[in-house]
């Protein structure tokens, strides 16, 4: 075989494997597609091999050999990685009852379930398994110990549901952690991966949030002009088509009709004249009103915490008054959205906008919840600083007593007394254990808070309905109360904000992101058997598309909102001088100086301080907002390009009907002036006599009429 | 080696065409063997495929079964059930969705979308729902804002035109 017709062979072999690669992608009968494919498969086969022969064809025949496993591995991997999705069936059967939008729910919570089981792998692997495996045991030295005053009730059942006790001194808190430079025989540095650690649960969590965004963004095609093609989508889009089950579609038919008729209405009317006065009265009442109860929650919450530091320093406190905050908080957040959405009855928008004025206005009450609880955490965290002076002096009176009186009593200087017993060391405050335990017991309330609602607000209200229908004077199912509706909103607002929460304690307690992630799976398979069992796909069934990433927005803000306390901390507040992987030190992050200083190489130490330099920060930063700045105005460049190529398809259309529309009237009057003309010669025109027109004055006599 | 031919073919794995394939049979299982390496040329009838639960409550069911059959009358081997299946994946491109659905909406198969198509559309969506009058309104406005070449009707190109910009097409 020549050298040309190898190339030609070889060319018509790569044409079949790109055939053959694409042929899924073709709008073909399938018995087409199989003839073509088993066709150039066939082709394929043979040919290669005899390519193989001539110059290199050991080479080509394992080139081509690696290819194909390269192929079957890669089948074998995507087969493998669908299988390994958990809960796709599960998912797919809420799709098909409820409609969409329910079921981002559940893909929201699946995808939080995956974020939180890395941190929870981070965490675990690089913290917890270190400290229990090389550092130190339970009770050899003071932090690890329960203190003697406490010992009699460490094991306590109510002692243990307040985290106190035994718990408080295990690896799930701050406290426990050693402050040991390097622990074990690999020299492990746990001070400094605690604090990596801290830091990379943000980093990681953000890259996650911001790729998941972008990649949203990209599906959805970008905004399209919202009024561009409104009929002509609602006509072949609206259709669900993932809906398997009769309820759900006779709802959705009904929402189709609705919607048509509401566009219909839009169309015909231009002006809705009916009394625009009395919906911006509305309108107003409304907003007034949520205002008013935004601000009355708020100070109900600053009210709790100003009682619960009082009730902090007595000490015969009923269960209702030791839990007062976290109850009235949980109360707040499920009293206030149906109050908010009854409210909202007033205003009279389209259920989307609806929608997302009610999202606002939750997160404005969890927002405030939250920084009003993290106001008053702030404050204790200040006493307990104070405090920390005068007990460290107490404490170090008391060592030197304890050897003092060692000493007279055995009258014997000589040899060295043995070292307190760790339960009687005077003990720090340690307010970095007492914020984490304070995140914990949050946390805990609100997921008891959520499961009892699901309980009794959808379980027991659909058992109620169900049987006491038979013998109560109203028709249950379909009057007063009748089966819940899933509430989107709410329940994914929860998961937000419960996320939050995570974010901020993960740095005080440990173990906070392994109960998250045993909440998350327990939630998974709660929720969609509630939601199977007790209740029913909504009246306006409206799809999720664009909420995904309204939702990763505010979690997105959640997560810088939870990053700003926990680096204040950091930077500023001083550690305990006796509990925790940093205690000794003045400031948290100084574990990284000294680590710069004592492991690495002299030149990186001298390289940091250059860069810690404010003269080279400034200009960074001023170099990252130009950045920024150029980067917004060419988007805005392409954007408005975009607009005019749009505007230029548009009048393009218009002109094409516009001519069609009047070229038979043009025409007609073109014909009839060429019937009128004289006969044209190739002598110039003779001057015009008086009462025969030129063939000009003819054209704008007749434009003229 | 058949289901690694049908795996280049749609887009799918092993596991799901074996699903798939059972599902079939389930709808027949006298009539569908369980061996196909004879490739047995097996039909089944239109009121079979229309009764599975994922097409029962969609009001396209029909016409689905009626451009993804070889005969046009939405009888359909095993090949024809994988394709349709396939195209309405989630996995399979935009592109390749707004062909079939411009065939599904295309209700006298003459390739291109009339009025009198668009109306047994609507008339399909909402169940008769809407008066004479507000029908033939909608499908004035349809054809007003997708029609490019203005011959009344919505050929290929005006439909995938359209289409391709819709957020909520994929579904």
């Amino acid at each position: 075989m020549s050298e040309g017709e190898m190339a030609r062979l070889m060319e018509e072999v790569e044409e079949k494997k790109k055939l053959i690669a694409t042929i899924r992608n073709k709008p073909w009968r399938m018995k087409r597609r199989l003839t073509h494919l088993k066709e150039a498969q066939q082709f394929v086969d043979k040919f290669e091999g005899a390519l193989g022969k001539g110059k290199g064809r050991k080479w080509y025949a394992y080139k081509v050999m690696m290819t194909k496993k390269w192929i079957k591995f890669q089948r074998d991997f995507e087969n493998f990685r669908t299988a390994c999705i958990p809960w796709e069936r599960k998912i797919k059967e809420v799709e098909s009852h409820f409609g969409s939008s329910v079921a981002s729910y559940f893909i929201f919570l699946r995808w939080m379930y995956g974020m939180n089981l890395v941190l929870f792998g981070f965490t675990f692997g690089l913290v917890v398994i270190p400290e229990v495996l090389m550092g130190l045991p339970y009770g050899s030295i003071p932090r690890k110990t329960v203190p003697r005053a406490e010992q009699a009730t460490a094991q306590d059942y109510s002692v243990l549901m307040d985290f106190n006790g035994y718990c408080k001194y295990s690896v799930l808190f701050y406290g426990f952690y050693n402050n040991q430079r390097t622990i074990g025989l690999l020299k492990f540095r746990l001070p400094l991966s605690y604090l990596m650690v801290g830091i990379g649960t943000f980093g990681y969590s953000l890259m996650v949030v911001i790729r998941t965004m972008a990649k949203n963004a990209d599906v959805g095609g970008g905004d399209g002009d919202e009024g561009e093609f409104t009929f002509a989508w609602k006509m072949f889009t609206s259709w669900d088509y993932l809906i398997g089950n009769s309820e759900t579609a006779d709802n959705k038919y009904a929402s189709i009709t609705t919607s048509f008729k509401e566009s219909i209405v839009d169309e015909q009317e231009n002006q809705k004249d009916e009394n625009i006065h009395l919906r911006r009265f509305l309108r107003l009442l409304a907003n007034v009103l949520i205002t008013c109860s935004l601000g009355g929650s708020g100070y109900l919450i600053y009210f709790v915490v100003k009682r619960s530091q009082e009730f902090a320093s007595r000490d015969d406190l009923s269960w209702y008054e030791k839990n007062e905050l976290e109850i009235i908080m949980s109360l707040l957040g499920l009293v206030c959205p149906p109050l908010f959405e009854t409210i909202a009855e007033l205003e009279d928008y389209h259920p989307r906008i609806a929608l997302k004025w009610q999202l606002g206005r939750i997160f404005a009450l969890f927002l405030g919840n939250l920084y009003t609880f993290l106001f008053a955490l702030f404050d204790e965290v200040n006493t307990k600083l104070e405090e920390e002076e005068s007990i460290k002096n107490a404490s170090i009176w008391a060592m030197k007593e304890y050897y003092a009186n060692y000493t007279r009593l055995l009258n014997d200087t000589e040899s060295t007394p043995p070292p307190m017993d760790p339960s009687d060391v005077i003990r720090g405050p340690c307010w970095e254990t007492a914020v984490g335990v304070e995140f914990v017991k949050l946390t805990v309330s609100d997921i008891q808070v959520s499961y009892l609602t699901i309980l009794i607000g959808d379980f027991a209200r659909a058992v109620i309905v169900r049987f006491l229908n038979y013998c109560w004077c109203w028709d249950l199912e379909a009057g007063f109360p009748s089966y819940g509706e899933f509430d989107i909103s709410g329940n994914v607002l929860g998961l937000v904000f419960n996320q939050g929460m995570i974010w901020m304690g993960a740095f005080y307690a440990p173990g906070l992101v392994g109960i998250n992630v045993l909440r998350l799976l327990s939630s998974m398979y709660y929720q969609c058997w509630a939601v199977m069992a007790t209740n029913v796909p909504h009246e306006r069934v409206f799809k999720a598309s664009k909420s995904n990433n309204f939702y990763m927005g505010l979690l997105l803000l959640i997560l810088f909102l939870s990053l700003l306390p926990v680096v204040y901390t950091i930077m500023t507040l001083p550690p305990s001088f006796d509990c925790g992987p940093f205690s000794g030190k003045p400031k948290m992050f100084d574990v990284i100086m000294e680590t710069i200083e004592l492991d690495l190489p002299a030149f990186l130490g001298t390289l940091f301080s250059y860069a810690a330099n404010p003269g080279l920060i400034i200009p960074a930063v001023l170099l990252m907002v130009l950045a920024i700045y150029y980067l917004n105005s060419v988007s805005e460049a392409y954007q408005n390009s975009n607009m005019e190529l749009k505007k230029k398809m548009q009048m393009a259309r218009d002109e094409e009907k516009n001519r069609r529309n009047n070229t038979d009237s043009t025409n007609q009057v073109m014909k009839d002036l060429e019937d009128l003309l004289p006969n044209r010669s190739l002598a110039p025109p003779a001057p015009p006599e008086p009462g025969q027109f030129t063939p000009q004055q003819l054209c704008s006599y007749v434009k003229c009429l | 080696m058949i289901s690694l031919y049908l795996q280049d073919c749609t887009y799918f794995t092993r596991k799901e065409i074996l699903r798939l394939f059972y599902r079939y049979r389930d709808l027949a299982p006298q009539l569908v063997p369980l061996d196909y390496t004879n490739h047995p040329d097996v039909k089944l009838p239109y009121e079979l495929i229309g009764s599975m639960p994922e097409l029962k409550d969609n009001p396209f069911r029909q016409r689905i079964a009626e451009v993804f059959s070889e005969d046009g009358e939405g009888n359909m081997t095993l090949d024809d059930f994988l394709d349709m299946f396939s195209v309405l994946s989630e996995m399979a491109p935009r592109d390749l969705k707004a062909y079939y659905a411009f065939k599904i909406y295309d209700f006298n198969n003459d390739d291109f979308i009339c009025k009198s198509d668009l109306e047994k559309t609507l008339n399909k969506l909402t169940r008769n729902e809407l008066t004479e009058d507000e029908v033939r309104m909608v499908c004035e406005k349809v054809i007003d804002e997708a029609d490019l070449d203005n011959d009344g009707r919505l050929s290929l190109e005006d439909f995938q035109h359209m289409i391709v910009r819709a957020p909520e097409f994929l579904r």
